[in-house]
């Protein structure tokens, strides 16, 4: 694998962006998710986000890199789901904070 | 297995046809009263002459979102196809208005579709003939 | 206006009961989300980047005062208090939440509106000609042929799982503002030797991938066989089009692979046939649509208050010099309000300005607005004595941008900071523009140049027909803009050329300026507009502008 990844999807009912913790979470923080070193792990991992069609939509995993606070995006795209529109305050840039 | 619906819900096959390759057709000019398969991807006018020797035709449906049965089912019925017009695959409930006002007349779906999708979701659309803006703007037969 | 009858009424409200099961149905495991994808968009509710996006469709673009005042409701009650104008003249909720849907869907009931087949492989929202009805240029009003159309496509049994979407586009006027041809079917109304009232049918046309001008497959249809002709394009095609690519789906390579001599004799060969299916029930529909759509009652007035005050005040002048266009009736104008405030999202109403238009519409305006394709409102019946009253009121509601048709008036799709399918951002480019361009106050020394920029190759932005195009592109994980030169979305449509190679995002601000400063060097005078210039010199010297270094290096 050439790059750790993250497992992401959209919530079903909110439709916002969501990742799959170690603990078999989701979490609206990208910081909270696990960081998927191994292809293998990742697969399984997989497998058990798409078990969850009531929860999580569209489940794919994403590139993203260690960071201080934990996962970190490593593709302009996946920024922007950790942040929210850039022409308005809205979306996690402010309900995270 | 499999299951037949119309507008009465779930219910057995009562015609019970033996549905065969269209190629049979060719090789039983004679017969009368066939029933025959067509792929999704048949074309209806290549029915045209053999109209008359045909019992029902079976419409394959491959995925819910391959559309091109309807048109199918459409065409042979403005050919003056009176036989039964089945639809057979991964067709869903919400499709059953469409499929009836195409001129289908039921729907053969699997057993583990009917099981996701119970027949009270079927019945649910059983009343095809209301809020059709198509009957509104056509001729009425 | 089309105002529901009790069929249509009884309609939607079946179809919001219908799609809020399905929403239960989904959450309860009876549909897996691949079965429920299509039924939500053909509801018009797509999931993108950071939420659920609801569609709703204008149909022809034409509201009135209280589905605007509706429209803001809905923004305030079940999203963030604005809405999104498109492209294809409709408006979309960026914020909803999946189980607020189908209440937003029954507010919209109660106004005669939905979002049925805004999206999904079926055929869309029909749009038409903004100025419809109001145009001084127009043969007929095209709007209710449209809502005919409507109304034969809403629902229709064998196209709902079409190979790809299916858009028509209609008009009632020579001048096209309706983008005929970049449509899967443009009906443009023509009159035939005997003066009647018909239609050049194009098929075929698109943007995308593979952008493509229409074809006309039939010169002059009869108005009566509108919908038999429709109905045959469509199921042909329903057939012949492809599916094991989705992005050799839509009609434009069904034509281009048949060819237009195959495609017609089929569509000819069906349409004897499903003509006799209509025996002129259709027809009769139509004249009551009609009466529908019967012209207001024009007022006569004195209109040289409006004069003097275009002498008094040079900011009035300025917005009726760019935001008015010819009216039918005398003494009445086409109002175009910009929602292209200089660095403010194309397209975006907050709702407080929903409420000022409807307003405007309802005391100044019969009552009528209408979104255009290029991302503003109108009001399509103003009488003159009246414009320097709506002009304050815009003014007070920060709505009176004296900029259409000018380089900051910019079509922009949402992009990356929306659209789960764009590549990069379309938004902050256009602002960022449009700010420059104010800043250097020469937009109106530039004069009328067609900016449009999509964030992905499906061009929603329309970057194809744009004077000049903007396409942002991932390159290597970075936001690269590639520029498109020389396009027109109009009756002389063209596909935009390539100029070169793409620009970073702190490079495309720079190079459209380049761009257009160069245009005003090289113009043969202020009347030749950008696109003439471009057509008369071609690219080359609006390329050695945009790639200065290139230009060295050859003369080197």
């Amino acid at each position: 694998m050439k790059s750790p990844q993250v497992i992401t999807a959209n919530a079903l009912l909110e439709g916002d962006a969501i990742w799959l913790t170690e603990d078999d979470r989701w979490t609206r923080d990208m910081a909270e998710a696990e960081l998927i070193e191994h292809e293998a792990h990742g697969a399984i991992r997989m497998l058990f986000a798409q078990s969850q069609p009531s929860v999580a939509v569209g489940v794919y995993l994403a590139d993203a890199k260690p960071g201080a606070n934990g996962p970190e995006p490593t593709h302009f795209r996946e920024t922007f789901r950790t942040r929210g529109p850039s022409n308005y305050a809205h979306g996690k840039q402010v309900e995270l904070s | 297995m499999s299951q037949i619906i119309n507008d009465l819900g779930f219910v057995t096959d009562a015609q019970a046809f033996t549905f065969v390759e269209p190629d049979h057709l060719a090789a039983n000019a004679d017969a009368a009263s066939v029933a025959i398969d067509l792929p999704s991807d048949a074309s209806a006018d290549d029915l045209a002459q053999n109209l008359s020797q045909l019992s029902a035709v079976r419409i394959d449906f491959p995925s819910f979102a391959d559309g091109r049965g309807f048109t199918i089912a459409k065409r042979l019925r403005e050919l003056g196809f009176t036989g039964h017009i089945r639809a057979r695959g991964h067709v869903i409930a919400d499709q059953y208005a469409m499929a009836r006002r195409s001129g289908f007349d039921d729907v053969e779906i699997s057993d583990d579709l009917a099981a996701r999708q119970p027949q009270d979701q079927w019945l649910a659309r059983a009343n095809w003939q209301a809020h059709d803006y198509q009957s509104r703007l056509k001729r009425r037969a | 206006m089309y105002s529901y009858n009790d069929f249509d009424e009884a309609f939607v409200r079946e179809r919001v009961a219908q799609f809020s099961a399905q929403v239960e149905r989904r959450i309860d495991g009876s549909l897996t989300e691949d079965e429920f994808k299509p039924l939500r968009l053909m509801n018009g509710l797509y999931l993108q980047l950071h939420a659920y996006m609801l569609r709703v469709a204008v149909p022809y673009g034409t509201l009135s005062a209280p589905q605007m005042r509706q429209l803001a409701y809905i923004a305030d009650t079940w999203d963030k208090g604005y809405g999104h104008f498109t492209t294809r003249q409709n408006i979309q909720y960026n914020w909803p939440e999946l189980k607020d849907v189908p209440a937003m869907l029954s507010a919209l009931a109660d106004v005669g509106m939905h979002a049925i087949q805004t999206s999904g492989n079926t055929i869309r929202n029909v749009t038409a000609d903004q100025f419809a009805g109001a145009a001084a240029d127009e043969i007929e009003d095209p709007r209710p042929v449209a809502e005919l159309l409507r109304q034969w496509s809403t629902d229709h049994p064998e196209f709902q799982f079409l190979p790809r979407k299916f858009k028509i586009a209609v008009t009632g006027s020579s001048t096209d503002r309706a983008v005929t041809k970049a449509h899967d079917i443009g009906l443009r109304m023509v009159r035939n030797d005997a003066g009647e009232p018909g239609f050049e049918v194009i098929i075929g046309g698109g943007l995308g991938r593979t952008p493509m001008v229409g074809k006309i497959v039939r010169d002059f249809l009869p108005k009566a066989d509108l919908l038999p002709y429709c109905e045959a394009i469509v199921s042909v095609y329903n057939v012949l089009g492809r599916r094991d690519n989705k992005y050799k789906a839509r009609i434009k390579i069904t034509v281009h692979e048949n060819g237009l001599d195959v495609m017609r004799d089929k569509i000819e060969a069906a349409f004897a046939e499903k003509k006799a299916q209509f025996d002129g029930v259709d027809q009769e529909m139509l004249a009551e649509i009609e009466q529908h759509f019967a012209a207001p009652a024009f007022k006569t007035a004195d209109t040289s208050g409006y004069e003097a005050a275009r002498l008094a005040n040079p900011a009035f002048r300025s917005w009726t010099d760019t935001n008015l266009a010819a009216h039918r009736a005398d003494g009445y104008s086409i109002v175009s309000i910009s929602i292209k405030k200089h660095g403010a999202t194309p397209g975006d109403a907050t709702s407080d300005q929903m409420g000022v238009m409807a307003d405007l519409a309802e005391k100044y305006g019969h009552g009528e607005l209408r979104i255009s394709h290029e991302q503003n409102v109108i009001l399509p019946h103003v009488h003159q004595s009246d414009l320097h009253a709506v002009y304050s009121a815009l003014r007070a509601a920060d709505l009176a941008t004296a900029n259409i048709g000018l380089i900051s008036d910019i079509i922009a799709c949402p992009g990356m900071d929306y659209c789960a399918l764009a590549t990069a951002r379309s938004i902050p480019v256009a602002q960022e523009i449009a700010e420059r361009f104010d800043e250097l106050k020469l937009e109106h020394e530039v004069g009328p140049l067609k900016i449009k920029i999509s964030g992905c190759i499906n061009a929603c932005g329309h970057h194809h027909v744009g004077h000049i195009g903007i396409l942002g592109l991932d390159r290597a994980g970075v936001e690269s803009y590639q520029i498109t030169l020389g396009g027109s979305g109009m009756e002389d449509a063209t596909i935009g050329e390539r100029a070169g190679r793409g620009f970073s995002a702190d490079e495309i601000v720079p190079a459209i300026e380049r761009l257009v400063l160069g245009y005003l060097d090289l113009r043969h005078d202020a009347d030749e507009t950008f696109l003439e210039a471009y057509r008369r010199l071609g690219a080359a010297p609006f390329k050695a502008v945009l790639y200065p270094s290139d230009a060295k290096a050859d003369a080197a």
